[in-house]
């Protein structure tokens, strides 16, 4: 029977939470607009209302795990992306795989930072959660699943699959429920796909947070001491989205064959600008807290971040990318309802700049080059500047909608070769940022002036070219272009360092900035080598052509391997060994070959035991439970010197996406080798025998199949067998063939039996070489056999194998990059906190506002 | 003229050189047959060009002609205008190419073949699943 009940009561958690937000946000704006009276009852009745969104919002969460936990295929969502075998992590993420659990993720983080900023905020409360609460509503509206005639008004989670499909089924059965699910996507069981959308949904919830300070700013006409607040916030966002983009990019790295972590798809793209942008808010904020300059720069960055998240929203889920990304996202026709959310936020946020623009504080004080703020502008023009570029291409399939809206053909397309395109700009980009972030630091302390600087530049001016030098020559740095960054990259190193090992004397809080830029400039040194100098060691120098009239310069960079058959790449030696099946609870994957399929995928039986250590496994005849999606391709290395390796290049069989290739990858301390199948021999396809060939033999003689010694070693008379069940009065026999193999022998046992005058012959298959060996008849008059043998394409894979040197750097960047931003988040957090006991800081209760000044200042 | 104009102007100056760059090396949307103009004329700018793979009476693909040792093969792609087109692409089939719907080719004209550089598929089920079994 259909279970109606807990989508109906999922559906009314939808519509409270959408009304308790509404409620929140009215109730939040009446505590901050009303008088002193009406306020203190307003703010109670918010949090209330607040109270009761929280839990109406955890009881879609808990809707919606429960239908998927208790595999309710009757509902569309869990049908489309969950199935029985899959483990209870993997749930998790099926929770999010669609676009209405995705938003219910991001709805659930607000929930969580709506009680951080109520229990933190103190007197900013009424006014940031009134912000809040409203972009909290437009969020909630994205599930709602009201249609009003041909209006729809969001896409609810809780739809039940018949009125989603229009199956034939459920004409002739309106309560049919499907067995099981369509399960989720392969390539995302992953873990990192478990981790990465919490983690990217929590930043994209944490914009949220500067923004609504930023506006309860403007709106409450305290221009400047909304930052104070708001600075430990921008910096939490930028930190967990940098996260986040991160691990999208390792999992790419280790999940994806497209052989990089960055791709410069617009998916990529979308949250890189906003990104970006984040960071330039987060310096022109630093300028302001150290003196009083760059405020109005700092209210367009933080507003234009926000925006940019809900671009980056709008681009991602309106479907409007489609061509131009690998990615596909489903398009729920929400595109309109998206574009009122992004058009209404700018809206606002736009008229309350301008209103307030003339009484915003200005500073006159010029920002000279000898002083630290200058430069700190400069780096976050560069950053602007860099966001800049790229959302230009980005927004290429924007700019043909807008223009088709208006009647006029654009077939504008993106760049062709995208990574070369973003890359000449990027780098230079880095370039700057490097050399800006490492010129800042030496106006930390003093005052400077012409000769000071050229005092303190001179020592890391040195060392810098002395490490680049070394570093140029040892890693044999040559193009003009990589030269430049990495100088600029190990200036900022160095002149970052000279500043932190001071911090580390005296005040570590302070050392956020240096540690950070120096993991930056570590990604970028990580970046250019591991991008610029990768190297496909793959190459096809077999001299084999391809196609007789294809152009010249061809040149193949995959490897065709053949099951055995040793082939060399570069100073390796590959052999592909065969295919290998993961079985849950054993540690080592084990070979597919020992394995009898049943009709159900993921039950399989064990031809054979296994024990490993001491521990057995399973034994001969066990039915044991495998993850039957993945196939992992055993293939050995071995290098000249003796090291010897084994990587599982992985690939996938969906019935919905086909064949799908997963990259294993060798880790060395200085590089990776990455190596991935880029076809392998179809499983789905039944395999095309040829005519058999008859061999007439007697015992003892050799035969070849395939180029291969057969020996015919006997026959013997059995009276069982694994293969058929022989029954009173059956005549069997089986030969023992011993087949001479590249690495070791293999015995093969066709039957032949008779039984009531019928001859039966039972073939024996060579699994991976192509090879059936069938006993076709015994002549006793000549004490000969008839041997038969079959033969077809032996297995294959072709491989892809890239080198990608100091990678490592990469990730050590990274985490110094992360290990910035807490030093510095903890640092601004407590600039707050403590602001309390200074009473300049603190907003009075009442309506007393800031004087208006209208001081000029240098404001770009 | 104030640091701050003059700063500013660079900053223009900069992001204007960022869109002439952009919608220089934008790539377009074209048929083959425009595509072949193009490269007559000496234009060997990389083009995208979409359509769809050919297809027999019975629904079938065909004209898919994998290379010898697999690491390459050549398709028949149809155009939106119906033009039928050989093309080469130098890397081995990717996966589910046969079930796509629509092709996306990024590459270009050599002489009279098309090379792809990059095949972008986009398959009716990819995620959204359409059927009920």
């Amino acid at each position: 029977m259909i279970n109606t009940f807990v989508g109906n009561l999922g559906h009314f958690f939808i519509l409270l939470s959408f009304i308790t937000a509404l409620v929140t946000a009215f109730a939040y704006i009446m505590a901050t607009i009303g008088n002193e009276v009406e306020r203190k009852s307003w703010h109670a009745y918010a949090r209330q209302a607040f109270f009761v969104h929280a839990g109406a919002v955890l009881g879609i969460v808990g809707s919606l795990f429960y239908i998927i936990y208790n595999h309710l295929f009757e509902y569309h969502y869990a049908w489309s992306h969950s199935s029985i075998t899959l483990p209870v992590y993997y749930m998790i993420s099926s929770f999010w795989e669609g676009q209405e659990g995705s938003f219910m993720l991001w709805i659930f983080w607000h929930i969580v930072l709506g009680f951080l900023i109520i229990g933190t905020s103190r007197n900013w409360e009424t006014s940031v959660m009134s912000v809040f609460a409203l972009i909290q509503a437009f969020l909630v509206s994205m599930i709602l699943g009201i249609v009003i005639g041909d209006l729809k008004i969001g896409s609810s989670p809780f739809m039940l699959l018949r009125d989603v499909m229009n199956a034939p089924v459920f004409a002739m059965n309106p309560d049919f429920i499907p067995e099981d699910g369509t399960g989720l996507n392969p390539l995302l069981q992953n873990y990192w796909m478990v981790i990465h959308p919490p983690t990217m949904f929590l930043g994209f919830a944490l914009a949220s947070v500067p923004f609504a300070f930023c506006m309860a700013g403007l709106w409450q006409k305290n221009y400047s001491k909304w930052v104070k607040p708001a600075l430990p916030w921008a910096l939490f966002a930028a930190a967990i989205i940098g996260v986040a983009n991160v691990m999208g990019a390792y999992w790419a790295y280790e999940t994806l064959n497209f052989g990089g972590y960055w791709n410069w798809d617009p998916v990529e793209n979308a949250i890189f600008i906003p990104w970006l942008f984040f960071v330039a808010s987060i310096h022109t904020m630093v300028i302001f807290r150290k003196n009083n300059t760059a405020l109005k720069t700092s209210i367009v960055l933080v507003i234009t971040s926000f925006l940019l998240i809900l671009y980056a929203t709008f681009l991602t889920r309106s479907g409007i990318l489609g061509n131009t990304s690998v990615h596909s996202f489903t398009d729920l026709g929400l595109s309109g309802q998206l574009l009122i959310y992004l058009l209404f936020f700018t809206g606002i946020s736009i008229a309350l700049s301008v209103i307030n623009w003339k009484y915003i504080p200005t500073s006159d004080k010029e920002a000279t080059v000898y002083t630290q703020e200058f430069w700190i502008f400069l780096g976050a023009t560069t950053l602007c500047l860099m966001a800049f570029q790229v959302l230009v291409p980005t927004s290429i399939p924007v700019y043909n909608a807008i223009i088709e809206a208006f009647g006029g053909i654009s077939n504008m397309a993106p760049p062709a070769d995208q990574v070369s395109f973003y890359t000449k700009f990027q780098l230079w980009f880095g370039v700057a940022l490097a050399l800006l972030s490492g010129t800042g630091q030496f106006f930390f302390w003093r005052k400077m002036d012409k000769d000071k600087l050229k005092e303190a530049l001179v020592t890391p001016l040195i060392l810098t070219m002395i490490i680049s030098a070394a570093v140029i020559v040892l890693a044999k740095v040559a193009e003009l272009a990589y030269i430049v960054l990495l100088i600029a990259a190990v200036y900022s190193i160095i002149s970052n360092a000279t500043i932190l090992i001071r911090f580390l004397k005296s005040n570590i809080k302070l050392a956020g900035g240096s540690v950070a830029h120096i993991g930056v400039a570590l990604m970028l040194i990580g970046i250019m080598f591991s991008s610029g100098y990768s190297e496909v060691v793959s190459m096809n120098n077999s001299g084999l052509l391809i196609f007789k009239d294809a152009t010249d310069d061809m040149n193949q960079e995959n490897l065709l391997l053949w099951y055995k058959e040793p082939r060399k790449m570069g100073d390796y030696e590959l052999v592909y060994k065969g295919d290998r099946a993961e079985v849950k609870g054993v540690p080592v994957y084990i070979d597919k070959n020992m394995l009898t399929p049943t009709d159900k995928a993921h039950l399989v039986i064990a031809k054979e035991g296994f024990s490993l250590k001491g521990k057995n496994y399973f034994s001969k005849g066990d039915t044991i439970e495998v993850y039957p999606e993945n196939t992992y391709h055993e293939v050995s290395f071995t290098k000249p010197d003796g090291e010897t390796f084994t990587l599982f290049p992985r690939s996938q069989v969906n019935p919905n996406m086909g064949l799908i290739a997963s990259p294993d990858i060798r880790h060395y301390f200085n590089k990776d080798l990455y190596t991935h199948v880029s076809a392998i021999t179809n499983p789905e396809v039944e395999r095309e025998w040829s005519e058999t060939e008859e061999f007439n033999v007697k015992v003892g003689e050799r035969f070849f199949v395939k180029d291969y010694v057969a020996v015919l070693e006997g026959i013997e008379r059995i009276t069982e067998s694994d293969e058929v069940k022989l029954q009173e009065g059956d005549i069997a026999v089986k030969a023992n063939i011993k087949i001479y193999g590249e690495d070791q022998e293999y015995t093969l046992n066709p039957i032949y039996m008779i039984r009531d005058r019928m001859v039966g012959r039972i073939a024996a298959e060579l699994p991976g070489f192509g090879m059936k060996i069938t006993l076709m008849n015994i002549h006793p008059e000549t004490d000969s056999f008839t041997i038969g043998a079959n033969t077809s394409q032996k297995n294959y894979i072709v491989l892809k194998a890239i080198e990608k040197p100091y990678i490592n750097v990469l990730w050590i960047g990274t985490f110094m990059l992360i290990i910035g931003f807490t030093l510095a988040i903890s640092r601004r957090y407590n600039e707050f906190r403590n602001s309390d006991k200074d009473p300049a800081d603190r907003i009075p209760k009442g309506q007393k506002k800031e004087k208006p000044s209208k001081r000029k200042m240098l404001e770009a | 003229m104030k640091k701050s104009h003059i700063f500013g102007i660079i900053i223009i100056a900069i992001a204007v050189m960022i869109i002439v760059a952009t919608a220089g090396d934008a790539s377009t949307y074209v048929s083959f047959k425009e595509a072949k103009t193009l490269s007559d004329a000496g234009q060997n700018k990389k083009i995208h060009v979409v359509g769809t793979l050919k297809k027999d009476a019975t629904g079938h693909v065909t004209g898919i002609m994998p290379g010898d040792n697999k690491v390459s093969f050549s398709f028949i792609m149809v155009d939106e205008n119906n033009k039928e087109q050989q093309v080469y692409y130098n890397s081995p089939m990717p996966a589910d190419f046969t079930k796509s719907e629509q092709v996306v080719i990024i590459g270009s004209y050599h002489a009279d073949q098309f090379v792809a550089d990059k095949i972008l598929l986009k398959c009716p089920s990819k995620y959204q699943e359409k059927e009920i079994s």
